[in-house]
């Protein structure tokens, strides 16, 4: 049986880190709030993008002089897995379910005799994978230093991809990150980013994009844009990611929060319980005594 | 004067949206200036200086890479850089310019080092351009 001062200690520590909890979970909404503004902010230029890409693709596409970027090699050999996660833990199933969507993907790839390599962006996808993956991770990028996603680290990562490409290292290129949806539910997804593909569902606008004028040619511009578009999606994605993440967390510690102060609630009881049963014990201590005199 | 949309777009942010009467954008085969009612056009961008004009005095951006797209429904520029010309120093161009030139004496192939020193050439127009604009508006 525990003693009353141990019980009070154990009330203490969960108190403790019931504080903890509450404060990361506050951190956590104030995060996810500007996390989901800034995805929001990026979502013009990328839709805006996309559909301008997806008419002069249409207008270029078949070409002999089509880019690597939007075809790829032609061949279906070796798989580029693009994982992004976080940089720290504490929130929830949010790395280790892009971990394992990840996993699958390279298991089910290697059954088909695919060679699968990894590009880890984040500490926690890499420290994840490594242990069963360990030969296959060709690439680590970490986001630890600066605060937020900018533009600048989605161009890093896009150019290293790109120079992969240019250098035969991959044939197919595919993403790995947390879509969004809110603050309860972020759902992993693969997205492949090459050969890239574009919503076919616009067929309509594809027949407008014959009447449109292009400066430089079509295919320069497509030149041009490809690389741009392979990191706006990795930033889209960058900061999706961001902002499930802090969901993932927030209700993590939320959920924390909760059971601690269960805890407490119970631990208190015992701790009532003990210190009347003691109580009682040393009345019926003095009482037997004065009547035995 | 007839006015359409326009939208200017940058990675992280809706830069500006609104009415405009004119734009003068710099494509990379030279400026063009957009009116409303214009045809369908597709340009890629050089770094340069961005001039919307609508009610009141004119705005200047500094852009760089990107395109721009007209349609019936407007004008949308995308440009991977979009500041005012008011908070883009000096200095803040001068770097980007020694790293143009950097990526230059690091190009591999001759091919690359073309590109590279186009992208060079063109900062150095847009610096010595906003130089002279703002000598003017002093």
């Amino acid at each position: 049986m525990a003693s009353l001062k141990d019980l009070r200690n154990r009330i203490a520590s969960v108190k403790a880190t019931q504080k903890i909890t509450k404060a990361m979970q506050m951190v956590a909404a104030a995060k996810l709030r500007r996390a989901q503004m800034a995805a929001e902010a990026a979502r013009p230029y990328a839709d805006r993008l996309e559909s301008v890409l997806g008419n002069i693709a249409s207008a270029v596409a078949g070409g002999p002089e089509a880019p690597l970027l939007l075809t790829g090699t032609g061949k279906n050999q070796t798989h580029l897995l693009i994982v992004l996660t976080a940089e720290r833990g504490l929130c929830g199933a949010f790395n280790s379910s892009i971990v394992r969507l990840t996993r699958e993907r390279a298991l089910a790839l290697q059954g088909q005799g695919k060679t699968v390599k990894i590009f880890c962006v984040g500490r926690k996808g890499h420290e994840a994978l490594r242990r069963q993956f360990e030969r296959q991770i060709v690439e680590v990028v970490e986001l630890r230093a600066n605060k937020g996603v900018t533009f600048a680290d989605a161009q890093a990562i896009a150019e290293k991809i790109s120079s992969m490409l240019a250098a035969g290292e991959f044939d197919v290129a595919t993403q790995f990150f947390s879509r969004f949806h809110s603050v309860i539910s972020q759902v992993p997804t693969a997205q492949q980013l090459i050969p890239a593909t574009f919503p076919e569902a616009k067929a309509p606008a594809a027949g407008a994009a014959a009447v449109y004028e292009y400066e430089p040619e079509g295919a320069e511009i497509l030149a041009d844009l490809l690389p741009r578009n392979l990191a706006v999606q990795i930033f889209k994605a960058l900061l999706e990611n961001g902002a499930s993440e802090q969901g993932a967390r927030m209700s993590a510690m939320d959920n924390a929060t909760r059971n601690a102060g269960d805890m407490i609630k119970k631990q208190t009881l015992v701790y009532n319980r003990t210190r009347q049963a003691q109580i009682t014990k040393e009345l019926i201590e003095i009482i037997s005594g004065a009547e035995a005199l | 004067m007839a006015t359409f949309p326009f939208e200017l777009v940058s990675p992280e942010r809706l830069v500006y949206s609104g009415q405009v009467t004119e734009v003068v954008v710099p494509g990379s085969e030279g400026e063009f200036g957009i009116l409303a009612g214009h045809a369908p056009f597709v340009s890629t961008l050089k770094p340069g200086i961005l001039t919307i004009k609508g009610d009141g005095a004119p705005r200047k951006l500094f852009v760089r890479g990107g395109f721009a797209e007209a349609n019936p429904q407007g004008l949308t520029v995308l440009a991977e850089t979009a500041v005012p010309l008011a908070e883009l120093r000096a200095d803040n161009l001068q770097q980007m310019i020694r790293d143009a030139q950097e990526d230059v004496e690091d190009a591999r192939d001759e091919a690359t080092k073309a590109r590279r020193l186009v992208v060079l050439e063109q900062l150095k127009s847009a610096a010595s351009a906003i130089e002279s604009d703002a000598r003017a508006s002093h």
